[in-house]
């Protein structure tokens, strides 16, 4: 897969959000990281559809779909997991889970899926997508279900938010084997370090515009300098 | 049995066969078919029209069903049925009514249920009703149902009415004993310049006395929809009511709590809400590939199951 982001400015109520952002993505893992407001979620959002571009195109595979709605993206083989996952009166887990994987016959596979984020597939498939979940098994869930559809591009919107350390290791695990059992490229917007160590590349975003895209280890040397400096405000009557 | 009232009867009732168990089949205003067991009698009413269920003390896992199927434009019959369901029994009690009308004359089906639920016992109660047809002739239903719940009592209402009928005006009213509790779960769903009333009345008079009232609604198109849901709490008891609706088009949708304590111990709780469909709920189902057409067909399909 490779994924091309030419020119993408996004602005809203005359702030900028991203600045002219241009990006060829053609590893199978790459993390995106910076500060908050940056303009990560928003980059995300763009490439699935959410949000449209002011101005910039995108193109999947050299085939242009900045014009695409969000379903024919998804049929073209984007998937997106929410930083705050939609809870929905009366639908259940199997019922998304049967959109994912567009039927039941793989629904065995979607149950190992649950298993694999540490939810019991048969107490969860008729569970309500409601508020008798919490917040960190809704989580569990929207990871799970965007790793079952394994399609040619996952996105993970901070992932790791919201989910308990313990949790977090079999989370590690399930971006792991969706890694090795398909042939699909894996987007995870995050901070934690443990994710963006086994990243193949690191975009760093900062002000929405890309800061530094590269190597994972090169990134993170990058990011580590930055912040070891003390902050400028702080120090300037200092010296 | 004509394919129509087949198709109807499969609509109301989920029935392909004859049900096993007592059944009592009312087609275009006359009994079509009836089957008693030993332990629950159906006996036809003579001076008014309707039938009286009696259920034996001590029936358990048994069934009744009583669907209604109107096929004949123009036809309009208030009915009565009388449920005697005796202490000690676990019973479920299946109802319903579809209309299909094809011709130009409107056709009206007015059920009054009367449940008399003995000490001890346990009915679900199911409830659906349907309507279709080309026609110009309105499908009209105004159904009635009044519950006795006696002691140790419990009693789960499943209604539901998913389009199709054009004007209803839906009334329960319950008195609830000691130890007993009334649960209701009704669904609606209007289109096109559809109008339904749901009223639901509880009388909490016993002492540990409950009730649940869930009621989700969504209204489509030009429809307009009216809630109620009415609590006395007149004794130490727990009451809850719950309105829920999505408003779609320009669909119209009052919802009124009415909820009245009239001794210290009762606990009694509202909660109503009105809202269209959630922007991100159509926007997930679409990262799953859905139109959204079909997102918004699966949010009110589930909301309403």
């Amino acid at each position: 897969m490779i994924l091309e982001l030419k020119n993408i400015s996004y602005e809203i109520d005359g702030k900028v959000i991203l600045d002219n952002i241009n990006l060829k993505i053609e590893d199978r893992f790459v993390a995106v990281t910076g500060p908050n407001g940056s303009g990560k979620s928003t980059l995300a959002k763009i490439i699935m559809g959410l949000l449209t571009p002011t101005s910039g195109r995108i193109i999947l595979d050299g085939e242009d779909i900045t014009d695409l709605p969000i379903n024919e993206r998804a049929d073209k083989g984007i998937s997106f997991a929410f930083q705050q996952p939609v809870r929905f009166k009366g639908l259940r887990v199997g019922d998304l889970l049967k959109l994912a994987y567009k039927g039941e016959k793989k629904l065995s596979e979607a149950c190992a899926i649950l298993s694999e984020v540490g939810l019991c597939a048969r107490d969860y498939q008729d569970r309500e997508l409601n508020d008798t979940l919490s917040g960190g098994e809704m989580k569990r869930i929207e990871i799970a279900m965007t790793a079952a559809r394994g399609t040619a591009l996952s996105i993970f919107d901070e992932p790791e938010a919201g989910i308990d350390l313990w949790s977090f290791q079999s989370l590690i695990r399930v971006f792991e084997k969706l890694y090795r059992k398909t042939s699909g490229s894996i987007v995870i917007i995050s901070h934690q370090e443990r994710i963006l160590a086994i990243a193949d590349k690191i975009i760093y975003l900062k002000e929405g515009k890309v800061e530094k895209y590269g190597k994972g280890e090169e990134v993170l040397r990058f990011i580590s300098n930055i912040s070891s400096k003390p902050c400028s405000e702080l120090t300037k009557n200092l010296d | 049995m004509t394919e129509l009232e087949r198709h109807m009867l499969k609509e109301v009732a989920e029935l392909d066969s004859l049900p096993v168990g007592a059944y009592n089949i009312r087609s275009n205003g006359k009994s079509a078919a009836r089957n008693t067991t030993a332990n629950i009698d159906i006996v036809t009413k003579e001076e008014v029209s309707g039938i009286d269920i009696i259920i034996k003390p001590g029936t358990k896992n048994q069934s009744v069903h009583i669907p209604v199927i109107i096929s004949e434009s123009g036809l309009k019959e208030v009915v009565y049925n009388d449920f005697y369901i005796g202490e000690d029994c676990d019973v479920t009690i299946i109802a319903g009514c579809g209309i299909s009308n094809c011709g130009g004359s409107d056709s009206r089906h007015d059920g009054v249920h009367s449940f008399h639920v003995g000490k001890n016992s346990k009915v679900r109660y199911v409830e659906k009703h349907y309507g279709e047809g080309t026609g110009k002739g309105k499908r009209l239903m105004n159904p009635t149902t009044v519950v006795e719940l006696g002691e140790d009592a419990y009693m789960l209402m499943e209604t539901s009415q998913i389009s199709g009928v054009d004007d209803t005006i839906r009334e329960t009213r319950a008195t609830i004993g000691d130890r007993s509790s009334l649960v209701i779960h009704d669904k609606i769903l209007t289109d096109g310049k559809q109008k339904a009333v749901a009223k639901m009345f509880v009388d909490l008079d016993g002492e540990d006395s409950g009730c649940d009232l869930i009621s989700r609604g969504v209204a489509k198109e030009d429809s307009y929809q009216e809630v109620i849901l009415g609590i006395n709490g007149n004794n130490k008891c727990n009451g809850h009511a719950e309105c829920d609706s999505i408003i779609m088009d320009r669909g119209v949708i009052l919802a009124t709590p009415q909820l009245k304590a009239e001794n210290v111990d009762a606990s009694l709780i509202h909660e109503a809400a009105i809202g269209k469909i959630a922007g991100e709920q159509l926007l997930k189902l679409m990262t799953l590939g859905l139109t959204e057409k079909e997102a918004e067909d699966m949010i009110v399909k589930g909301f309403l199951r």
